[in-house]
C-alpha cells in the first residue's frame, strides 16, 4: 500500500473521471453526501437482466471521494445486481491502494455507501 | 507613561511547549487557532499544580485544600470579570463552552421571554452554536427566525438593520465571524437593537481571545465565549449577562451547588453566579482560564489585536497573489480578524489541508460549523487559516509555498 495519498492513478481518476455524467434513462438515481466535507455524488444505475447494464455518476468534492467513485464505476459495471447489493467496502479501498486516515475514510467510502443505499434502500454491508 | 510593548513572537513562542513539535519532520505551523488556541506553559502548569497540591471539591469543604480550591476557582472568575470589564464576578457564569452558554440563555431567558409569534433576529454568518439553539427554541414555542444578510465582502447589510429589528425580541449575533473573519460593529448594532426594544446576545468566541472586549462599553445584554480559544483549557466557557437579567432568569441545570435550601418537593436557588452552576464545576479548567486571562492581560489585548491585524494584512496581500484564489471576507484588515477563508480552483479544501499537513502546516478545511454561510457563498467548504499571538509572517510564507506545491500536484 502506498503512503502517497495523491498517487498518479487517483489524480488521474479525479481529473478525468470514468463514467462521469448523467444517465437520462437510469432505473435508479441515488444521491449521497458527506455533510462534514461537502462531498456529494449522484449515482445513476441502469439495470439489464439482473445485471448492472450501465452506470454513471456526477459529483463534486475532494479528490479522494471523486476518484473513488470513478474507480467504483469501473469495478461494478456489468456485474450481477445481487452481488453488488453487498459490495464490500474493502474491495474499493484495495483498489484505491492508499492509506486512508480515519478523517478521510468518509470521503473514500462515499461512493460505495451510496451504491448500497441505491440497491438496498439502506447502507447495510454484509460481513 | 510606559509605552505599550508590541508582541515579540519569539518570546511568546517560547511560552508554548507544543510549538517545539515537528510534524513529518517539519516544525509545526499552527494556523487553526480559530478552532482552538494552543496553551502556554503557565496554563498547563497551574492546572497540574491544582491536581498535585490542592485538588478538592470547592464551595463545600471546610478543610484547607477545599478552601484553597475555592479561592483559586473564584479568583479566576474575578480575573475573567475584570478582563471583560464586567460590573461584578456575579455576572460571570462558568459554562462548558460558548455553545453551552448560548443554550443556557435559550433554556432560561428564552423559554420565559420568547413566545409564539415572536421574532429572533440572527445573521447569515452565525456559527451553528448561535443558530441551532434558536431553531430549537423557535420550534418549541412557535417563534420565527429572521436573518440579516451579508454582502459580497462578507459584511452585514446594516442598512437593513432598523427595518429588520421591528418587533424583534432578541438579536443574537457573532462579534467576529469564525469563517469570514468579519468583525461586526457590535456597539452600533446593539444601540439600534435597544432602540427597537430587543435584547442582544453576542457570540464572542472569536472576539474575546483576539481583541479588547468591554461588555459595559458594548452595552450588550448577554455575551458568551470559550476558554479554549484564548489560551485556556477546553471544558470551560463563560456566559456574561446583566445582573438584573440573571436575577430574573430561572435556573438552567438543577442539582448540587445551585441551591440554597432543598425540601422534598421544592428548592430555592443559590445566589449569583452559582445559581447557574449545578454540580461540581470544572475546577482545574476554571483555574486554567484564570491563568490564560492573566497571560493575555500581560501581553495587552490592544497589542494582541495589533499583532493579528498586521498578520492579516500581510496574509491577505500574499494570498491574493496565488493564481485563481478566492478569498472570502473583508479586504480591509481593520474589520478583518485573524481568520482568512479561501478556496483554490480545482483543489478541494480537504485535499489542500491534507497536502499542506505534510509540511507540518495545520489549517482547517470544511464548513467551519457555518453551513448556511457556505450555501450563501456557494461553496461546499473553504480552507481557513487563522492566526494568534504566536504566529509570524514566515508562517504565512510557508502556507503560500504549501498552496503552490498543492497546485503543482493538481496541475
Amino acid at each position: 500500500m502506498s503512503d502517497d495519498l495523491y498517487r498518479e492513478q487517483i489524480l488521474e481518476h479525479y481529473k478525468n473521471p470514468h463514467h462521469f455524467g448523467e444517465l437520462p434513462d437510469a432505473d435508479i438515481t441515488q444521491e449521497g453526501d458527506n455533510p462534514l466535507c461537502g462531498d456529494v455524488i449522484t449515482l445513476y444505475l441502469k439495470l439489464d437482466d439482473g445485471k448492472l447494464g450501465e452506470v454513471s455518476f456526477r459529483g463534486r468534492g475532494c479528490a479522494i471521494s471523486q476518484a473513488s467513485a470513478s474507480m467504483l464505476t469501473d469495478m461494478i459495471v456489468g456485474r450481477p445486481v445481487a452481488e453488488l447489493k453487498s459490495f464490500p467496502t474493502k474491495d474499493l479501498l484495495e483498489e484505491l491502494g492508499i492509506q486512508i486516515s480515519p478523517a478521510r475514510m468518509k470521503c473514500a467510502t462515499l461512493s460505495v455507501n451510496t451504491l448500497r443505499v441505491a440497491l438496498n434502500g439502506d447502507n447495510h454491508e454484509e460481513d | 507613561m510606559i509605552e505599550a510593548r508590541a508582541i515579540d513572537t519569539t518570546e511568546v513562542r517560547a511560552d508554548f511547549p507544543i510549538l517545539g513539535r515537528t510534524i513529518n519532520g517539519k516544525p509545526l505551523v499552527y494556523l487553526d487557532s480559530a478552532a482552538t488556541s494552543q496553551k502556554p506553559a503557565v496554563v498547563i502548569d497551574i492546572m497540574d499544580d491544582y491536581y498535585r497540591r490542592y485538588n478538592a471539591n470547592p464551595h463545600r469543604g471546610v478543610y484547607t485544600i477545599s478552601e484553597e480550591a475555592t479561592a483559586a476557582y473564584e479568583s479566576a472568575r474575578q480575573g475573567v470579570a475584570a478582563f471583560i470589564n464586567a460590573a461584578s464576578g456575579k455576572e460571570v457564569i462558568f459554562t462548558r463552552n460558548t455553545t453551552e452558554a448560548i443554550n443556557l440563555v435559550r433554556y432560561t431567558w428564552g423559554r420565559v421571554n420568547i413566545r409564539k409569534g415572536d421574532r429572533i433576529l440572527l445573521t447569515e454568518m452565525e456559527h451553528h452554536s448561535n443558530l441551532v439553539p434558536w431553531q430549537l427554541l423557535a420550534q418549541e414555542v412557535g417563534a420565527t427566525l429572521e436573518f440579516l444578510r451579508i454582502d459580497d465582502q462578507g459584511l452585514l447589510q446594516l442598512d437593513e438593520l432598523e427595518a429588520r429589528l421591528s418587533g424583534v425580541r432578541l438579536l443574537a449575533i457573532t462579534h467576529q465571524s469564525n469563517t469570514l473573519g468579519t468583525i461586526n460593529p457590535i456597539k452600533a448594532i446593539t444601540a439600534a437593537a435597544h432602540r427597537a426594544g430587543a435584547l442582544v446576545l453576542i457570540d464572542g468566541a472569536q472576539a474575546v481571545p483576539h481583541m479588547p472586549v468591554d461588555v459595559k462599553d458594548l452595552d450588550v445584554d448577554f455575551y458568551a465565549f470559550s476558554g479554549h480559544k484564548m489560551c485556556g483549557p477546553t471544558g470551560i466557557g463563560v456566559l456574561w449577562a446583566r445582573r438584573a437579567l440573571l436575577e430574573a432568569m430561572p435556573p438552567f441545570l438543577g442539582g448540587g451547588d445551585m441551591i440554597k435550601r432543598v425540601k422534598l418537593h421544592e428548592a430555592s436557588w443559590n445566589d449569583l453566579p452559582w445559581k447557574f452552576e449545578a454540580g461540581t464545576p470544572s475546577v482545574a479548567e476554571g483555574i486554567g482560564l484564570g491563568a490564560a486571562v492573566d497571560y493575555l492581560k500581560n501581553l495587552g489585548m490592544d497589542q494582541v489585536r495589533t499583532h493579528e491585524r498586521t498578520l492579516v494584512d500581510y496574509a491577505l496581500e500574499k494570498l491574493q497573489d496565488i493564481p485563481g484564489i478566492i478569498i472570502y471576507g473583508p479586504r480591509n484588515p481593520e474589520i478583518h480578524g485573524g481568520a482568512i477563508s479561501f478556496t483554490i480552483p480545482d483543489i478541494h479544501p480537504h485535499d489542500l489541508a491534507t497536502l499542506v499537513d505534510r509540511d507540518g502546516i495545520a489549517v482547517r478545511a470544511g464548513h467551519h460549523c457555518t453551513q448556511p454561510l457556505m450555501d450563501r457563498l456557494g461553496v461546499p467548504a473553504t480552507t481557513r487559516a487563522s492566526f494568534y499571538i504566536y504566529n509570524q509572517p514566515d508562517e504565512v510564507d510557508q502556507l503560500v509555498i504549501g498552496i503552490q506545491k498543492a497546485q503543482k500536484v493538481f496541475a
